[in-house]
């Protein structure tokens, strides 16, 4: 079996080997990988936000007077593709910046590759509070808030409920599973009292929304406490329309807001929920200028998508024209305290743990023209909902920076 | 939870075992005549639900919702004809199984129209026109669009039943399940047969998901997680048996339902989370009835996979040209570090493809010539990955002695799984392994504080002098030849004639006496051990694992490489292994839609090789010699 | 002194007795040949002399043990080899393989990983191939071979368990009668030559009244009749059974 398999396999390998990497002159290549087959409908806005940020920054006149040029790769949804597209980008294309990823597996996968082959990434969507705490490195930084902060957002609204008894449910993966025991821990160290009724931890993309619906209405709960997105999150909304499980009911629904989540419930959107999340139509000059970029280039309004992907390559572009290099050492040394501005407003990448201190809308979902949407928001900046530095020292080895 | 709560779980179930028994009933119907797995079916599910939602908002009212769910069907049933008559018609006669390379092929295609015609984001469909609001149920809120769907399950089965007891088509239909020489030897026109009933298995597939976008957003993930919902219906019902299909949707609903009416439980200061068993409840249940009761609960015979190709050609050994073309190729990828330095990604793509060839190569030792047919093989890469993984991680193991962990667990996983998976055959032992596969998956899953859960385990690397990449590779290339060539001689030698005896001939096999289901399990742990090996270097280069290495995908990549290198020869899995991994790595640079590209070439080389793409070549060398 | 006692056997597919009370027993180097008509319980019979089957009631001896219920492998390496009604071999070896194999078998050599299988015993597969005629076919693939030959290479396979006692389920069925009695005659000649007893069914009645040393009569699962060709010929009630005139059991068909 060995013969002429083997001789296949060889050529194969032998006709890339001649494909040597091309440097072009006069540019900064930027590798960005994602899961773009599997995620399309928070990654097609994604890639659109890049873009934009991409001719803006070129339009502009680049950075360090170089063109910027991003090389992108589908992450196959998984680590083991993920690493080896991350690979190619270095051994193959020779860069040594890398953004992107969304799931939180993938996520973590290049942050251990980057971390070993020192070399820059930025994450970009990953929830994960692992990528900067208990698995950071020196060389990785993250954009979007954490779970752990997304949940810290809900708190005050959830404390001011004032329920006892709360039922959680929530997709069964690391999300969901780190976002309740969050919850769990923030409410129990308010509220020492509250009870949890419910517990449905539902399969992705799986969830059997009848029966999960009518469990938690069962258990008699005074609030609800989800950590659900996408088709779940719709089925699970609907069914509980039609049952009338949310009626007088307090719910609580981590990301729900973002309009990739929200609007493909149309008018069945469910009005009152606490969401974090993203309104288009907020009222700050910044986003207004956004959208209006946006909405010229590409004649639909911005999503949350959108949002990563353009604050993705605009932090960047500011950390290469700050570290004046694109030497990950000194870029990691420059995105260290980084100042941004965008869409949501100001942040910085912490340099106590390479978080970024971007925050997310926390609101009401209301419908307006038929449509679900965010009202009575107000921006809730990431670096309010934060642990202590003490405690962040506590989660993030030393040994990462 | 008190008892009408459960009662009224029960109902929530009944309302989703309809669904379920649409998808399955139709590719019962579809296996059952035409002996194709079908992988597709899951694809005609979502397009079902798409084009039901396009219909429904397009046209509106009562008549663009209930109207638009039969057109949906029709429409649906429509593409699977096409298909058929296209495509599958084209390679009926190619070795066992071959056609599932097709049909994969197509839900890669599928899944790339579907996000170029209807975009990426999820479309919810209306609710059903005067089934918008609720009936009053035991004190609950039961919609009555869910009441509509626990009737439509069984007005459907009995819909069905007469079709096939009542009508010539049917008896033809169920003629062809029990023998299908029997019919063609009757004089029925046997393509217009299957083209008939693989369009009513699509028809029926469109029809549940057009159901089903009341419920659910179409979305473009609906199509692989129907079709491992619908596989496991319809073994757990037994193979041929549309009742049974039913039997089954409603055991795996309801007990789904259950556990999640159950949900969290104190018990003795321990808490257990039913509603986590969700996650695995259907193979959970797939396997304890394969276990119990090997034709699933209402099969009748053993349904072999097999096709009308003709016996494999006996093997031989390597022909010198062969031999001296298997050191040369050797040489040369021991030369590789040096010939690629300008290049060190072909290192890389390198060590993943040889891999590859190794978690083939141990495939193909029990499916070819073992004839046991595992859809679930990414169990032993995962198993071996998580040895190694788990080593490093809690017993900070050396590298070597990880290597080393990641075959013996692999292995102590494919004894105990094989035991019980040799004891079937055909395509209720690809169940078994797939439903064992599941399980180990859901545990690494749920297990958290071992496994590391969803994430995964972080930071395999490895040890000096094998940190550099050249190393590395030279390694697998080591580890990976010998592990290949290994399992060639055991193909040689006794035990593997013993293994292809059992499968030739398990009556003759046992005559002169061989204890057939002994070797069968022993080749089983052989290949488990093997592609244990693959997981663990597999973690190694990656430098961190998840449970994706365990998942349904990489068992079907597994199968798809067999099957496109050829089964029915030895080079095989390493021809195909090679050609997908290479394959795979390029299209996802090339497109945006590389799965319809990468989809695309599979059917060009399924059409073109339809012996795999080893047994083309070989056929041509032939061709060429004798002019 | 007998090889195979067969005592008051019994098995039941349903509410069909197939196998009723059942006994008869083999003597050494005996030719018996096992006749019947259609659903007489012959194969059921020998699937469970063969271990294919369990009874569920009786027992089956072999050189003094008891056999009945023991897997096939075991009570062939007890030395009981047998042929199949549809000649059963490997498909996708050559003919040489298939004895190979058998003597592998055999020679408990099965559980060996490293040479070659090819290397084992294939002298003596081709001396047992040259014995049946097949010598010529030994690198052909089996599944190319014609019935007839399919069948020798089958009973090639049987003679290499070296066994005491051969079962042969209609040897003959499918072939020429030109071609049934050269293979029973051969048969005949191998078995003599090993002192190997031998019992068959066989629908030929001219094989059975040529060949057998004795013959045993079943119908409806039971034993109608024991002897040798002249007794068997004039038995009254095996003529009822197979000219199916009032039937000895009332409701016997006639045969195919």
């Amino acid at each position: 079996m060995s013969s002429r398999a083997a001789l296949t396999a060889a050529a194969a390998i032998l006709s890339l080997a001649v494909a040597t990497p091309t440097f072009a002159q006069g540019t900064i290549k930027i590798g960005e990988l994602n899961s773009y087959k599997s995620q399309p409908a928070f990654l097609d806005p994604y890639k659109k936000g890049w873009q934009m940020a991409t001719d803006e920054i070129n339009a502009a006149g680049g950075v360090l007077g170089k063109k910027l040029e991003i090389v992108s790769r589908d992450d196959g949804a998984n680590p083991g593709d993920a690493v080896r597209a991350a690979d190619e980008l270095v051994t193959g294309e020779g860069l040594d910046i890398l953004c992107g990823t969304f799931l939180s597996n993938v996520g973590l996968a290049v942050t251990e590759f980057a971390g070993k082959k020192k070399v820059f990434f930025l994450a970009a969507e990953p929830l994960t509070d692992k990528i900067v705490w208990q698995d950071g490195n020196h060389y990785t930084f993250r954009l979007r808030p954490s779970t752990y902060m997304q949940v810290a957002m809900m708190m005050p609204a959830a404390l001011a409920a004032k329920q006892k008894r709360w039922a959680l449910v929530y997709p069964n993966f690391e999300y969901g599973q780190a976002a309740v025991a969050a919850f769990k821990k923030m409410i129990k160290a308010k509220e020492p009292d509250v009870q949890f009724v419910a517990d449905e931890a539902t399969p992705l993309g799986k969830i059997d929304a009848g029966a999960v619906v009518q469990a938690i209405d069962d258990a008699k709960p005074g609030a609800i406490f989800s950590a659900l997105f996408g088709a779940d999150l719709a089925q699970f909304v609907r069914q509980g329309n039609t049952r009338g499980v949310f009626k007088n009911r307090f719910v609580a629904n981590l990301l729900a807001g973002e309009p990739e989540y929200l609007e493909p419930l149309r008018d069945e959107a469910p009005v009152g929920w606490v969401v974090t999340g993203y309104p288009p139509q907020a009222a700050s000059p910044q986003n207004k200028a956004f959208v209006a970029a946006y909405e010229a280039r590409y004649h639909e309004e911005p999503k949350m998508g959108s949002i990563v992907g353009y604050l993705t390559i605009k932090s960047l572009a500011a950390g290469i024209a700050k570290a004046k290099s694109t030497d990950p050492g000194k870029l990691a040394d420059a995105f260290r305290g980084l100042k941004m501005t965008g869409p949501f407003g100001p942040f910085e990448f912490r340099a106590i743990d390479h978080q970024s201190t971007l925050g997310a809308y926390v609101g009401k979902i209301g419908i307006k023209n038929g449509l679900g949407t965010m009202v009575d928001y107000k921006y809730v900046d990431g670096a309010s909902v934060l642990p202590s530095d003490a405690e962040v020292r506590k989660l993030r080895p030393a040994s990462a920076d | 939870m008190h008892l009408e709560g459960l009662v009224f779980q029960a109902l929530d179930g009944l309302a989703s075992a309809s669904g379920l028994f649409f998808v399955a009933a139709g590719l019962s119907l579809i296996f059952g005549v035409t002996r194709i797995v079908n992988i597709a079916h899951g694809s005609f599910y979502m397009l079902g639900a798409y084009i039901a939602v396009t219909l429904a908002t397009a046209i509106g009212g009562a008549v663009g919702f209930w109207g638009g769910i039969l057109a949906t069907a029709v429409i649906v049933g429509i593409v699977g004809a096409l298909i058929e008559i296209v495509l599958l018609r084209r390679i009926y006669v190619a070795p066992e199984l071959f056609q599932l390379l097709a049909t994969f092929a197509l839900v890669l295609v599928i899944s790339d129209a579907t996000l170029w015609l209807w975009g990426p984001e999820d479309l919810f469909g209306p609710r059903a026109p005067g089934l918008r609001g609720a009936v009053e149920i035991l004190g609950r809120r039961l919609p009555t669009y869910d009441a509509f769907l626990i009737a439509i399950g069984p007005v459907v089965l009995c819909l069905l039943h007469l079709a096939l007891s009542r009508t010539r088509f049917g008896r033809l239909i169920r003629a062809a399940t029990e023998d299908r020489e029997m019919v063609g030897a009757l004089g029925v026109n046997q393509s217009v047969l299957f083209t008939a009933v693989f369009a009513l298995g699509a028809a029926l597939a469109g029809f549940g998901g057009a159901l089903q976008a009341a419920r659910e957003p179409a979305n473009l993930g609906m199509d692989l997680t129907a079709i491992s919902d619908a596989f496991v219906v319809v073994v757990v019902g037994g193979m041929g048996s549309i009742a049974g299909s039913y039997v089954a949707a409603v055991l795996i609903a309801e007990v789904k339902a259950v556990c999640i009416g159950i949900g969290l439980v104190q018990f003795a200061g321990l808490s257990f989370n039913f509603s986590k068993l969700t996650l695995v409840a259907e193979f959970l249940v797939m396997a304890i009835v394969l276990v119990v009761r090997p034709r699933g609960l209402m099969g009748r015979q053993q349904v072999a996979i097999r096709s009308v190709a003709e016996p494999d050609a006996p093997i031989r050994p390597a022909t010198k040209t062969a031999a001296l073309f298997g050191v040369a190729v050797l040489v040369v990828l021991a030369a590789l570090p040096l010939l690629a330095r300008s290049s060190p990604y072909t290192l890389v793509l390198g060590v993943d493809v040889l891999i590859a060839v190794l978690f083939a190569a141990s495939l193909h030792f029990i499916m070819g010539p073992g004839g046991m047919h595992s859809f679930g093989h990414a169990a032993y890469f995962g198993l071996g990955a998580y040895g190694a993984a788990l080593a490093v991680q809690w017993f900070a193991a050396p590298m070597g002695v990880a290597l080393v962990a990641a075959p013996l667990l692999a292995a102590a996983g494919a004894l105990l799984f094989g035991y019980f998976a040799v004891r079937l055959s055909g395509v209720y032992l690809a169940m078994l392994t797939l439903a064992f596969a599941q399980i180990v998956w859901s545990i690494v899953f749920q297990w958290q504080e071992i496994t590391g859960g969803s994430n995964g385990v972080l930071g395999i690397w490895p040890t000096p002098p094998f940190d550099k990449l050249s190393a590395y590779f030279l390694l697998t290339l080591v580890l990976v030849a010998c592990g290949v060539l290994l399992l060639r001689r055991m193909l040689f030698a006794p035990f593997g004639y013993a293994m292809r005896a059992g499968r030739d001939s398990p009556l003759r096999a046992e005559a002169i006496g061989i204890d057939v289901k002994r070797i069968h399990w022993l080749g089983f742990a052989i290949a488990g051990a093997m592609c244990g090996v693959a997981g663990g270097l597999f973690a190694f280069a990656k430098g961190s694992i998840s449970p994706e290495t365990i998942s349904i995908g990489r068992s079907i990549d597994g199968l798809v490489m067999v099957l496109l290198g050829g089964i029915q020869t030895l080079s095989g899995p390493i021809v195909g292994a090679s050609v997908f991994a290479v394959l795979q790595d390029y299209v996802m640079r090339e497109t945006p839609y590389w799965h319809a590209l990468l989809g695309g070439i599979i059917l060009v080389l399924v059409l073109a090789f339809p012996g795999g793409l080893a047994g083309g070549a070989l056929d041509l060398a032939r061709r060429l010699r004798r002019p | 002194m007998s090889t195979l006692t067969v005592h008051s056997l019994s098995k039941s597919f349903g509410a069909v007795r197939a196998v009723d009370d059942l006994s008869f027993s083999l003597a050494e180097g005996e030719f018996l040949a096992l006749i019947g008509p259609n659903g007489a319980g012959k194969s059921t019979c020998f699937n469970i002399i063969n271990g294919q089957l369990t009874p569920d009631d009786g027992e089956v001896r072999f050189g003094g043990n008891i056999i009945s219920r023991l897997p096939p492998r075991d009570i062939c390496r007890r030395g009981i080899a047998r042929t199949f009604q549809i000649a059963a071999t490997f498909g996708s070896m050559t003919v040489a393989e298939n004895v190979q194999m058998a003597l592998i078998a055999h020679a408990r050599q099965t559980y060996r990983f490293w040479h070659p299988a090819a290397s084992y015993h294939r002298a003596l597969a081709l001396d047992l191939l040259r014995q049946v005629g097949m010598e010529a076919a030994a690198d052909r693939p089996c599944r190319e071979l014609a019935y007839g030959d399919v069948k020798r290479v089958e009973l090639a396979i049987a003679l290499a368990s070296d066994p005491k006692l051969l079962l042969m389920d209609e040897p003959t069925a499918g072939m020429a009668p030109r071609e049934r009695n050269e293979l029973i005659t051969l048969v005949k000649a191998l078995v003599v030559e090993r002192g190997i007893c031998v019992l068959f069914t066989e629908h030929s009645m001219d094989v059975v009244f040529t060949f057998a040393d004795r013959i045993i009569v079943m119908a409806r699962g039971r034993l109608i009749a024991d002897g040798d060709a002249n007794s068997i010929r004039s038995n009254a009630l095996v003529r009822q059974v197979y000219l199916g005139t009032r039937a000895a059991t009332g409701r016997m068909e006639p045969i195919a």
